[in-house]
């Protein structure tokens, strides 16, 4: 089959490997009739998280057809049309049996690895490093699916795949990101990162309630995009963030704040971003927290701080007195996919939402590598990558 | 409405560059204050120190601009200027009565080499439209099949999960119960 294989800091290509197949009883085949590139796969591109080897499958967001299922699986059928979220689950586990998918304790098969890292293992992700197990990712033809009878979400032919795909990653996760912010219609909800991630994050914190919504970004189609929504929009180029943030909240900040950008934060005129930069060429810093600092810095005191944006091993410089002084609270996490899927599927099918709205760029999976680029350099106008294998 | 006008990703090949030129910048301009002697008696040009450290206070000058100003043109064209007094001051000591004017040449082969890539830089930075204007229209993409105003709280039916609540002792900063 073909699939998008990594060979190396910015080098994809679509190779051509192995079939999988059917490895554990509770598995599924799925033939995958649509997948999507996400931000979380440019940390990869760029070479920012560790765990990666040469020739692994890319790709985490995907949905297709059942073609094959294993002799325990009894909740699926050959020809099912489902979505499989990111967040590979075992649905047994204490933690799984508590909602906290991400954290699944039996899904990652390289657990002690991971442990060794973060302390404790996390759950398996598709197409996302060794320490998450390791999986082969969905930006391919056929993909196997562990313990898909926990997991995958079975789909009504009524709704396409553009209006459905996000479910198993990018809507869940800026859903959960506003759901953390627990919105009071009193709130002003401020979005960092108008990415994929961000632009829902943005729809979940309107369609939950918050009086305003503040989005920050500096690349004009996606600032364009989120005022599509309802958003007020500040760019980060343009005008100081703090001071237009204090300014729409008569002074005091804004209550909840949602880092939807993640360890890739750019700057502009200030200083900590060079720090960051020069700290992370020489490996004294994997991550970059800008906005991090941003918002404990601009955050209501006693408000509540929500992280959707990916971080993968050490920040620096962090104002943790601000933080504590404050009384802020912070929630963070890979999205708990499965726990709001059948919540959001009702919602697109009434109409609340229609995610395909997110859709900048379609193509086929031999274009993929070409437009990891796109999608790296918001060339274009690119928001989200849809690719049909 | 307001223009959005932003360096980033307009030409990424260019800002790459500026990016690296403004390292470099900074590189030799520190080079060239904190060692001007050795730099003037390399070349051959013992009577230039004082030159060299005043155009290292230039090089800083031009790299500081090149990573932290929002506008990176000015100070990429700072450069190509910088890159004609080098070529002037090198040049002056090209002559037979420098015993060192191999050195020298080469010094001067490395500034064009530079001034090549600065006028690139400068041209592609200069012609890049800027950010007018959005390359693509996405005012239609609010995600709303409803419309905006059926939106806002349509999801209030939504109980946020106990493991998700702001802590009660905060929650009536927002309006609710006064903590208990
Ligand atoms: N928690 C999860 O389960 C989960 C799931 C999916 C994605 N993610 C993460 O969410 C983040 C966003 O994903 P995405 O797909 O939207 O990626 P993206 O790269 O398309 O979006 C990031 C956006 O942040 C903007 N940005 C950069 N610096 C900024 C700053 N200082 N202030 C404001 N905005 C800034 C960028 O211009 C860009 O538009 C990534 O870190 C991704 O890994 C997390
Ligand atoms: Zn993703
Ligand atoms: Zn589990």
């Amino acid at each position: 089959m073909r699939a998008l294989c990594y060979h190396g800091k910015q080098d994809i290509r679509c190779d051509t490997v192995p079939d999988p197949r059917i490895e554990d009883p509770r598995d599924a085949i799925i033939k995958v009739t649509s997948c999507a590139i996400c931000g979380s796969d440019l940390h990869l591109y760029d070479g920012f998280m560790p765990g990666m080897e040469n020739g692994d499958i890319m790709g985490h967001e995907f949905m297709g057809e059942v073609m094959e299922v294993g002799r325990d699986n009894t909740r699926l059928k050959v020809g099912d049309r489902v979505v499989v979220p990111f967040t590979i689950i075992c649905g047994e586990c204490e933690q799984c049996r508590r909602g906290n998918y991400s954290v699944c304790e039996r899904s990652n098969r390289n657990a002690s690895v991971a442990a060794k890292v973060f302390g404790h293992a996390t759950a398996g992700l598709f197409g996302y490093t060794h320490l998450t197990g390791g999986y082969p990712g969905g930006q391919a033809e056929y993909v196997r699916v562990p313990y898909a009878d926990a997991s995958a979400v079975k789909v009504p032919s009524t709704l396409t795949d553009e209006q459905v795909l996000f479910l198993g990653d990018i809507f869940p996760t800026g859903w959960q990101a506003a759901v953390a912010c627990d919105i009071e219609p009193s709130d002003t909800v401020a979005i960092w990162g108008c990415g994929p991630v961000g632009q829902f994050a943005i729809r979940a914190a309107i369609m939950l309630g918050a009086k305003q919504v503040v989005a920050i970004d500096n690349v004009p189609e996606r600032l364009v995009m989120a005022k599509a929504a309802g958003a007020t929009v500040i760019d980060f180029d343009q005008e100081s963030v703090v001071e237009r943030l204090n300014e729409l909240t008569g002074g005091k900040g804004p209550e909840k704040c949602i880092d939807a950008v993640g360890l890739e934060s750019h700057a502009t005129r200030s200083v900590d971003a060079l720090y960051d930069r020069a700290k992370q060429a020489v490996m004294m810093e994997t991550d970059r927290p800008h906005v991090l600092r941003e918002i404990m810095y601009v955050c209501r005191p006693a408000g509540t701080i929500s992280v959707p944006g990916v971080y993968g091993g050490l920040v620096d410089k962090i104002p943790f007195g601000a933080f504590m002084n404050k009384g802020l609270t912070m929630r963070t996490g890979q999205t708990h996919v499965n726990r709001w899927t059948d919540d959001l599927l009702r919602r697109i099918e009434e109409g609340q939402i229609d995610p395909s709205f997110v859709i900048t760029h379609r193509a086929s999976l031999e274009e993929g590598p070409a437009l990891y680029k796109t999608f790296r350099d918001k060339q274009d106008g690119c928001v989200k990558v849809v690719l049909r294998p | 409405m307001r223009t959005f006008l932003s360096r980033h990703h307009a030409d990424p090949t260019a800002n790459t560059i500026a990016q690296a030129l403004g390292w470099f910048s900074i590189g030799l301009g520190a080079l060239e204050i904190l060692a001007p002697r050795k730099m003037a008696r390399t070349f051959g040009m013992p009577r230039s120190r004082g030159v060299l450290a005043g155009y290292g206070v230039r090089e800083i000058a031009s790299g500081v601009g090149l990573l932290w100003a929002k506008d990176r043109r000015p100070w990429i064209w700072s450069r190509v200027g910088g890159d004609a007094l080098d070529v002037a001051t090198l040049a002056a000591g090209m002559g037979p009565s420098n015993p060192r004017r191999g050195t020298t040449g080469l010094a001067m082969a490395m500034v064009l080499g530079v001034a090549a890539l600065d006028i690139f830089c400068a041209a592609r930075l200069s012609a890049a439209p800027g950010r007018a204007a959005p390359v693509r229209d996405y005012s239609a993409r609010s995600g709303w099949p409803r419309g905006a105003a059926a939106a806002r709280g349509s999801a209030r039916d939504f109980a946020t999960p106990r493991d998700m609540r702001a802590p009660p002792g905060l929650r009536h900063l927002n309006g609710g119960e006064q903590p208990g």
